[in-house]
């Protein structure tokens, strides 16, 4: 890597959680896939914000309105131009989460576009939310469902990609793992998709926040993800999507905001995104999604990436000189197609055990099925104890987990 | 590490690695219920056997965490040979020590009255109020009891 490394001591200081104890112990957050951390930056421009702005937007016309609305369609702006969108202004909707954003999809495009009978790919490593959405349209539409499946290590088995993808009208797939950390080849499956008239639904939940995006070459025709897994708030998420896409879909939900007149037997739709966000939306959220943005950028999402991989190759190199054969690692070896994601299992000892024990040294992970119960039966388990890595994220951090672990493994042995 | 010693006492992870009672009994004549956790995953299938009015025999099967495991364990232990409606006194018993601890975080609002629990009565299974302190792991304590209501409910509706 020819970045320069982060100043991980230095960054630290920039997250007021990670200055609290846990049990007496300092704090190891390793849950970012879950939810991260917020920087200062964040909340103070949260803060800021309702000391001195809060209005409602795209309604009043004084002064404080004036200036939430900028601020909230500014957000628009710097998310759209953090992951490369051509056109942010009409490209960026805001929802509530990454979930929100695929359902939006599944709701609008794909029930206006897919008839009885029509084939969607998907692969064996989506999150439910990439999943149950297009179930449910399935049972409603009469869809065929086909599942890119996975091969040993924890990738996607792309040996049948021709085959599967023939006649699909749409391809789901997830940029990064939740569970295994792969970083999946998007753009390779998008040129077959495209190939056959298919649109590529991406989620971006994991990926977006720890590599840099761009949606020029990334081959997605719609791409979601959560504001709070990338240091912004909770409670706002973002669909992208290619402008002739949006322009040609029906609304979402409806009520304010999202028309441009209502009669009594009749409604005309706002042009998008505002045809999207109906109701008012998320303001002091996307003024912090935005900060957490500008703090991102600042680092730089090249150097972040870089100070991950090497952290993941720490991590994998150090729990199997430590732990050896005890210690299961789901996904694959180290390499530039893993993010910081470490799915483990411990012996025969319960995620939820693993992770009781592992709280008793301030360590933070997360335990279960990771909202992917596919994956989970295809890997043989019922849960995994996940560690996941940010840019704050250090050595220091995986020796304690270890510790932690070895614990675990004395308790229950 | 006090809370978190009272969460893994002997006696639970005694029976987490030696659990009794496992296994299923042949359905019929038994009766199988299961039960399960959608949040981790965690599963037990009880087979029980009602004759004359008394939990005659029960089978534990299914895996899952050692404070899901171990409660079923302990639980089978306590109502194996117990008339139905002694079971389904302690069942009210357990999930009352469980739910203390719900009434004093005030999550719906109003405070429960709490049960008052007869150490006696409950034997080896008052080992497993340590699990009250850990609000997450209270549903892995009562997914076997749960099941266990429900199968007993199952039953008697069968007879009716």
């Amino acid at each position: 890597m020819t970045t320069t490394p982060l100043n991980v001591e230095a960054l630290r200081k920039d997250f007021p959680l990670l200055a609290r104890t846990v049990h007496d112990r300092p704090i190891v957050y390793l849950d970012s896939a879950s939810s991260a951390l917020q920087p200062h930056a964040v909340i103070d421009a949260m803060a800021k914000y309702y000391e001195t702005t809060h209005a409602n937007v795209h309604r009043g016309v004084y002064a404080t309105a004036e200036e939430a609305t900028h601020l909230y369609e500014n957000a628009r702006l710097v998310v759209g131009r953090f992951i490369g969108a051509p056109e942010p202004a009409h490209e960026i909707v805001f929802t509530k989460n990454t979930t929100e954003s695929l359902n939006l999809v599944a709701h609008t495009w794909a029930r206006t576009n897919l008839l009885a009978g029509d084939p969607i790919l998907l692969t064996e490593m989506e999150h439910h939310a990439n999943i149950v959405p297009w179930l449910m349209l399935a049972e409603e539409r009469g869809l065929e469902l086909r599942y890119i499946p996975l091969d040993g290590e924890g990738r996607l088995d792309l040996s049948d990609l021709e085959t599967l993808v023939a006649g699909v009208k749409l391809v789901g797939v997830s940029a990064m793992s939740n569970v295994l950390g792969t970083i999946n080849p998007i753009a390779e499956i998008a040129r077959a998709a495209h190939a056959n008239g298919a649109v590529v639904v991406v989620d971006g939940a994991q990926l977006v926040p720890h590599a840099p995006i761009d949606v020029t070459t990334l081959g997605a025709d719609f791409l979601a993800f959560s504001g709070h897994k990338m240091m912004g708030p909770t409670g706002i998420g973002v669909l992208w999507a290619r402008r002739e896409l949006l322009n040609a879909m029906p609304p979402f939900l409806g009520g304010g905001g999202m028309i441009l007149d209502v009669k009594l037997d009749s409604f005309r739709a706002a042009p998008p995104p505002a045809r999207f966000e109906a109701g008012t939306p998320p303001i002091a959220e996307a003024v912090g999604l935005s900060a957490a943005v500008d703090y991102l950028s600042d680092i730089g999402m090249d150097r972040i990436r870089a100070h991950e991989l090497e952290l993941t190759n720490y991590a994998l190199a150090r729990l199997d000189e430590k732990l050896g054969s005890d210690c299961r690692i789901f996904g694959p070896p180290p390499g530039l197609d893993r993010g910081g994601v470490i799915s483990l299992a411990y012996r025969d000892v319960h995620a939820h055990d693993v992770a009781q024990v592992l709280d008793q040294f301030g360590v933070c992970v997360r335990p279960g099925h990771h909202c992917a119960k596919p994956l989970m039966r295809k890997l043989g388990v019922q849960a995994t104890a996940r560690a996941s890595l940010s840019l704050f994220s250090d050595e220091h951090d995986i020796e304690v987990l270890i510790e932690g672990l070895v614990e675990a493994g004395r308790l229950f042995g | 590490m006090g809370d978190f010693d009272d969460l893994y006492r002997e006696i639970i992870l005694d029976h987490y690695r030696s659990p009794r009672n496992r296994g299923e009994l042949e359905s019929p004549p038994a009766h199988r219920v299961e039960g399960f956790n959608p949040l981790c995953g965690d599963e037990v299938v009880i087979s029980l056997l009602v004759e004359d009015g008394k939990l005659a025999d029960l089978k534990i099967a299914g895996s899952g965490c050692s404070i899901s495991q171990s409660s079923a364990s302990l639980m089978s232990s306590a109502v194996k040979g117990k008339s139905v409606d002694e079971v389904h006194q302690l069942i009210h018993t357990f999930k009352g020590m469980m739910s203390i601890h719900e009434a004093h975080l005030g999550k719906d609002g109003e405070a429960e009255e709490p049960v008052a629990i007869d150490p006696n009565e409950l034997g080896e299974l008052a080992a497993l109020q340590g699990v009250v302190k850990f609000p997450v792991r209270i549903k892995c304590a009562t997914l076997s009891w749960n099941a266990l209501a429900q199968g007993l409910d199952e039953v008697a509706a069968e007879a009716s």
